[in-house]
């Protein structure tokens, strides 16, 4: 069939099984968007604020469900609005297809009004980027750019369509979606890797992110329980495991769980899976799991020897090599290596209830009684991110979303009413900051537009309380521009977008303004006051070890 | 800081030099000199890159820029056992009194002159990088107007060639 290229835009993505899409329209994108119109009863829409907060959505869309979110803007500052949302789905491996429209193709190169080369912009950020220049390319384009953002280790890809192509019109026929790609595989040193499991007297498991994109929870644990290893994970793979289970040593690095960190201090073999070495881990990349052999497990190569250097790697999918490696392990117990971790456990740092003012760890666990094991939580970037990593009683994969590469302050609302829309019935918790939600907080508008009943938990300390928490420590508490004293009434700014808010100083005015939030049909924003002293405990300060960890 | 030298096959696109050296300088990797030309096959470009960095750095551009969907394969060069070779043109002034000297170092050096006026003289020389950097040396008494190399390109010897089925 004749088709134009905004109809084939369409088109792929219902080939591709794209049925909810994210964006912002534009003078470069009408066509597209009158394509989508067209295409309403089979692709949803939905329009945010700011073309920022539906590449957050489309990456929260992502995170939840496994799917390729998809985010459309116009040319121009469109295009340049996506860039941090692009850039955290970089970061954190969410594959994500973004369709910016540019400027026709004459007026290409030439400062146009609304133009940018988004290409060139996006080239690193992007697993791959596009510009398509004949119509007759643009569905192939398109096949490829999911192919790539979902093969390997997954990825924003961009395409930038000029308007005059999304209007010239070309022969279309569907093509069924191919299978991904086959990646770079070793897997030689398998039975190495079982035999120095094997033989381990103190084991440790660190994994990340790429656990939970491969979906390899069961063979993890399979292999945690079969092996008697301890595990700790990165805040990207945060709901793997639960957190009630066995050798599940919690949240490793900066903010980890000292345990954590101490295992892999003292481990003899340290298996690092799908996870990257990051700076908020491996604070220290001389000093990091010194006493161990270093296996490292993880889908790209480039990932070996990148910040620490590995003794022995496998390169492949984690599930697959996983699944291949169970087999080869003996089952063991390591009493002695249990024991001392739970030596060490009995000092972790927990902190204290209150019945007179709110603490960060009792909000959040109310939230969890009354959320339920079902609830998917999202957050900004701060403090409360760190709280929620460390608090929340996680117990489902693809249900903790936080930007964990990027730090992006204001991902949390588009990326909760994205996974909102993904998940339908179970809860979607956003906890951010003051801070944080100031950035974002126009998407409200969206949650309140399309009855999405995301619930914002806002923690008001009425600072910046990371980067006031870093003064504090390593400034000699010269506040500089922390403390922005704001006088924002967050119950009439909600109400002013048409959303329900709270205000709450105690845990009971938290626990009725939540239980209310839960049954609500559209969005509520719950204010919670917190003092400014509040800091993110333990904390190990950058390029320190565990044996810098401060704790009170 | 040790000097490496990269061979990259690449698609046949636009842009994809502008990826490729993005890469390299995102990645913290300084890049000294790069040749982009055709080969043999109208699909591929070949990308010659010269650049400096630890063996860490230089493990972890190897793999990056393997990364990149246009890469088709990338390969260090061996000096020991690659043909490496530069293009040097060199605008130097002359006249009837220094004419002959100059003539007769680029005999020695088997440069070509190019170009000559009442004022100077262009020299053509194709060779090694250290036979260029060696010849420009023999010319500092003299005054260079211009000039400019177009750095290194290279292929490895013998009758091996790089299959491209990435």
């Amino acid at each position: 069939m004749i088709l134009t290229g905004a109809q084939i835009v369409a088109e792929v993505l219902l080939e591709q099984g794209v049925d909810t899409v994210f964006g912002y329209p534009g003078g470069s994108a009408l066509n597209i968007y009158d394509a989508l119109y067209e295409y309403k009863d089979k692709i949803t829409h939905y329009m945010t604020a700011h073309e920022q907060g539906a590449a957050h959505a489309a990456d929260g869309y992502s995170r939840v469900t496994g799917k390729t979110g998809v985010v459309f803007s116009t040319s121009g500052p469109g295009a340049t609005n996506l860039v941090t949302g692009i850039a955290t789905a970089y970061m954190d491996s969410v594959p994500l297809v973004a369709i910016t429209a540019n400027v026709g193709t004459s007026l290409l190169g030439r400062d146009s009004f609304q133009e940018v080369f988004i290409a060139g912009i996006t080239m690193p950020i992007t697993k791959h980027n596009f510009v398509v220049r004949h119509v007759e390319e643009l569905a192939d384009t398109l096949r490829l750019s999911f192919a790539i953002a979902g093969e390997g280790r997954k990825g924003p890809v961009l395409v930038d369509i000029p308007k005059d192509i999304t209007a010239a019109k070309t022969e279309f026929t569907h093509k069924p979606v191919e299978k991904p790609m086959e990646k770079k595989q070793d897997y030689k040193n398998l039975e190495k890797v079982a035999e120095l499991i094997n033989n381990a007297k103190r084991p440790v498991i660190y994994f990340g992110g790429g656990v939970r994109l491969s979906d390899a929870g069961d063979t993890l644990r399979e292999m945690i329980n079969l092996a008697d290893i301890p595990a700790a994970y990165t805040i990207m793979a945060a709901g793997v495991l639960s957190y009630n289970e066995r050798n599940n040593l919690g949240l490793i690095g900066m903010h980890g769980c000292r345990t954590a960190n101490l295992a892999v201090d003292n481990a003899d073999i340290v298996l690092a899976i799908g996870t990257r070495f990051s700076d908020r881990v491996a604070l220290n990349t001389k000093y990091f799991a010194q006493k161990a052999k270093i296996v490292q497990i993880d889908i790209d190569p480039s990932e070996i020897n990148k910040n620490v250097n590995i003794d022995i790697s496998l390169i492949g999918d984690v599930n697959d090599v996983l699944t291949k490696l169970l087999p080869l392990l003996k089952s063991t117990k390591h009493d002695d290596w249990q024991t001392q971790i739970n030596e060490w456990q009995k000092s972790d740092y927990h902190p204290t209830d209150s019945d007179t003012v709110l603490h960060p760890h009792q909000i959040i666990g109310k939230i969890c009684d009354l959320a339920g094991e079902d609830a998917v939580y999202v957050t900004d970037v701060g403090q409360h991110q760190m709280w929620s990593a460390q608090y929340i009683n996680h117990v489902r994969t693809r249900s903790f979303l936080t930007s964990g590469g990027l730090g992006t302050m204001g991902y949390g609302y588009g990326a909760a009413i994205g996974a909102k829309i993904a998940c339908g019935d179970r809860p979607v918790i956003h906890i951010t900051g003051d801070g944080s939600f100031h950035m974002n907080m126009n998407e409200a508008c969206t949650a309140v537009s399309y009855d999405v009943p995301v619930i914002t938990v806002i923690m008001n300390n009425a600072v910046l309380g990371m980067v006031r928490q870093w003064q504090s420590v390593f400034y000699g508490k010269r506040y500089s521009s922390s403390e922005p004293e704001r006088k924002t009434n967050y119950v009439k700014v909600a109400e002013g977008f048409g959303a329900k808010g709270f205000h709450c100083e105690t845990l009971a005015e938290f626990e009725s303004a939540l239980t209310i939030a839960l049954e609500q049909k559209g969005p509520v924003w719950i204010e919670c006051v917190i003092d400014r002293e509040e800091v993110v405990l333990p904390m190990i300060p950058s390029g320190g070890t565990v044996s810098d960890t401060i704790i009170d | 800081m040790q000097k490496h030298y990269f061979s990259v096959l690449v698609e046949n696109h636009e842009g994809v030099l502008a990826r490729v050296s993005s890469l390299f300088c995102q990645r913290g990797f300084n890049i000294d000199s790069l040749t982009a030309s055709a080969t043999n096959d109208p699909n591929i470009s070949r990308i010659t890159i010269t650049a400096s960095g630890d063996d860490q750095a230089f493990l972890q551009i190897l793999k990056q820029t393997e990364k990149l969907v246009e890469t088709k394969m990338i390969f260090s060069l061996d000096p020991s056992i690659s043909l490496l070779r530069e293009l040097l043109l060199v605008k130097v002034q002359a006249d009837e009194k220094n004419r002959g000297e100059l003539h007769d170092i680029a005999q020695i050096y088997k440069a070509k002159i190019i170009d000559l006026s009442i004022g100077s003289m262009v020299i053509e020389l194709t060779g090694e990088p250290d036979k260029i950097d060696g010849f420009l040396q023999v010319l500092s008494p003299y005054t260079v107007l211009e000039m400019c190399r177009t750095g290194i390109t290279a292929l490895e010897r013998g009758s091996s060639s790089h299959l491209l089925n990435k």
